[in-house]
């Protein structure tokens, strides 16, 4: 395997789609910085991959929700990446969330708060660098409030934003900045519920459209994951509100 | 939930009990009782079914590390065999033996003994084992080697998963130059021939037969022999200059969507089928040629979920091994009996074996017979009787493909069961751990 020198950084490194992620870019000759809350788990996904793939595998300590420590958590990697994928996220149970103001708190602030703030920072600095690219893995979710889970839509929605006008400000700063909407995916998250074949990703399938999107250059700055989520999701946000408030969603 | 292994017979309820680490497991087990670990479920009868729970052992499946001087990978139980070959192979690195199908994992290659197209020279997969951590009925982790718990070490490989939960395992990779196999194909127009030729390649690393079971008479075992070895550069230069030495693994081409009729196997059909494959095989028998390491070594794996040929109510394989002495006579007589009752298997497979490993291990010198066969009522009894001709042998039937011998079978079979019982009552692992399998055999 021939190493090309680069370095990826994973936020949210334990996730089953930060995992997959993660080889891939190691499997394609990258260094690896794999970031998570809990440093043992951290450091099990870190020998993975780098038995599997040779590479360079650092692990380090984050907590998303911290946001004083992301500058030192910055200074204490080995070099300042050149790819950072976000896989940051937290499900919650929207019942739940209703009711009690700590867990939709801790939803919105994982799946936005947290992710937005510490992307700023790494695009202060790709930006002065003048090369980069973001991924940020937001969610189908945020495409429109449903009742089902509007709480981690309402997050997801906000990081989708932030993700947007970052690209719209880095455009002509060398930084590129993806959207990944994955859609269902079979991980962790999702074990139990029932999911739709068709619409369901491999965590290995997002890895590999997050590299094509992010390190290929293509065109597209937005991806759903499995092609048949954009024609869905552009029915469902066509839907007119005084219809679309009558449906169980 | 209901769990069935590869060969979906039985279906059973049995608790489950996802262990993606090693915390998860070491909890589970100081809990429940009465428990067997699953690792990717590729056994074919109930050795992987719970007695009471399941531990699904999957999710432990991340590799710890590899030092490319001593070529020793360590694993963790749950790790599948085709994630190994993915990692190690376009590196130059091949496991030392490996099963018919790579959709297993380092805990049900250990806990099945499993044996691979080289037994005869290398021995099983237990056989290559440096070390391995398992899990206790108490929930304690204790390392075992050749040097470190021997009896646990040797009583844990073919052990089932009936000594403890395997959650780590280390073991040295072979170098190979290439991902080819140069493959050397034989054929033998009947069953003695197929011995013969099985004998004379006892030297090349790799060997195989392909019986036609539905062929009588004079052309009773026919069979195509493949031998083979890993690959110099220096012939696939000469052979094939514009290969890729490492190719990767490739996807599965084909996947069953739904189960077949059972009357889409029928002695017609698979009369069809032999045949073609047979003169396909023939063809190619004058000169070596050089296979990709995949279809070679998993020729299966690329249909996915074949396991629903055989239709909803399921398949059984029978998979013995007879001693080398008079194999002839009774390989014979299985095979007639088989061919007589018309139950079709496509193809059965022969393979010579040495010993093996583990106080339950399965291979023993001589050759085995493998052949599936469809769920019916009165496929039971055909397998009865010839399972009394493979014990009147001084034979025995492979645990990780049973799904229906009798205790008596079993008993006469294997002789260190005494041995392996003691030391599951000592261990206090009798009621902790058990499977559907291990209850149906008195183990």
């Amino acid at each position: 395997m021939t190493r090309t020198g680069k370095s990826v950084l994973l936020l949210g490194a334990t996730s089953d789609i930060g995992r997959a992620t993660a080889l891939t870019y190691a499997q394609a000759g990258w260094d690896v910085q794999l970031a998570g809350r809990n440093l043992e788990a951290v450091q099990r996904e870190a020998d993975d991959i780098g038995t599997q793939s040779g590479a360079t595998v650092s692990v380090h300590r984050l907590d998303i929700l911290d946001s004083e420590q992301f500058e030192d958590f910055l200074a204490g990697l080995p070099a300042l990446p050149d790819t950072v994928v976000c896989a940051v996220g937290e499900l919650g149970e929207q019942p739940r969330a209703e009711k009690d103001v700590e867990h939709a708190r801790i939803v919105m602030r994982t799946n936005f708060e947290g992710p937005a703030l510490l992307l700023g920072l790494l695009a202060e600095r790709f930006a002065a660098r003048g090369s980069g690219a973001i991924v940020g893995i937001s969610s189908v979710a945020g495409d429109r409030g449903r009742a089902s889970n509007y709480v981690y839509g309402a997050a997801k929605a906000g990081f989708t934003a932030f993700l947007s006008g970052l690209r719209n400000r880095l455009a002509r700063a060398g930084v590129r900045v993806v959207t990944i909407k994955p859609g269902f995916v079979r991980t962790r998250m999702t074990a139990g519920m029932k999911l739709p074949g068709p619409l369901t990703a491999e965590p290995k399938e997002v890895a590999a459209a997050i590299f094509a999107a992010a390190e290929a250059k293509t065109r597209r700055d937005v991806i759903y994951v499995r092609g048949i989520w954009w024609p869905l999701m552009t029915v469902i946000r066509s839907i007119p509100e005084p219809l679309f408030k009558k449906l169980r969603l | 939930m209901i769990l069935e292994g590869w060969g979906r017979y039985p279906r059973l309820v049995s608790e489950v009990h996802d262990c993606a680490t090693p915390a998860a497991v070491t909890e589970a087990t100081r809990h429940l009782s009465g428990v067997i670990a699953r690792g990717n479920g590729r056994s074919y009868g109930d050795a992987a079914l719970g007695d009471a729970a399941t531990l699904m052992c999957r999710g432990l499946g991340r590799m710890k590390s590899f030092d490319p001087e001593t070529r020793l990978l360590t694993v963790e139980g749950g790790a599948m065999l085709s994630d190994i070959l993915d990692a190690f192979v376009p590196r130059g690195y091949f496991p030392p033996v490996v099963p018919g199908t790579k959709f297993v994992t380092v805990g049900g290659m250990i806990a099945s003994d499993v044996h691979g197209k080289n037994h005869h020279r290398d021995g099983g997969f237990g056989a290559h084992v440096a070390n391995f951590k398992l899990v206790l009925p108490d929930g304690g982790v204790l390392t075992c080697s050749r040097d470190e718990n021997s009896e646990l070490f040797f009583a844990t490989i073919g052990g089932m998963g009936l000594t403890g939960v395997i959650i780590e395992a280390s073991f040295h990779l072979n170098r190979i130059e290439t991902g080819w196999i140069s493959q050397e194909t034989v054929v033998a127009r009947d069953l003695g021939e197929a011995l013969a030729a099985l004998q004379a390649v006892n030297d090349t690393s790799y060997s195989v037969a392909w019986i036609d079971c539905l062929s009588r008479g004079a052309s009773l075992g026919r069979s195509l022999i493949f031998a083979g070895e890993h690959a110099t550069r220096e012939q696939l230069t000469a052979r094939l200059p514009a290969a890729d030495a490492f190719p990767p693994q490739k996807k599965a081409k084909l996947a069953l969507p739904l189960d077949f009729p059972a009357w889409a196997l029928n002695r017609a059909s698979v009369s069809l089928f032999n045949e073609a494959y047979f003169r396909a095989g023939a063809r190619k028998s004058a000169a070596p040629s050089l296979v990709h390491w995949n279809p070679y070594f998993f020729p299966l794996d690329g249909i996915g979920q074949w396991n629903r040929l055989y239709g909803k109510s399921g398949f059984l394989q029978h998979q013995c091994v007879v001693p080398d002495n008079n194999a002839l006579s009774v390989l014979g007589e299985i095979l007639q009996r088989f061919a007589d009752s018309g139950k079709g298997s496509f193809l059965a497979v022969l393979k010579k074996l040495g010993s093996g490993t583990g106080l339950l291990s399965f291979p023993a010198p001589g050759y085995t017979l493998a052949l599936d066969l469809p769920v019916t009522d009165d496929v039971f009894p055909l397998l009865e009787e010839i399972d009394r001709t493979v014990v009147d042998a001084g034979g025995r039937l492979y645990l990780a493909k049973d799904a229906r011998q009798s205790r008596q079978t079993f008993e006469a079979g294997y002789p260190q069961l005494p041995e392996f019982r003691d030391l599951r009552r000592s261990i206090g692992a009798g009621h902790r751990f058990g499977s559907r399998l291990a209850t149906r055999l008195g183990i």
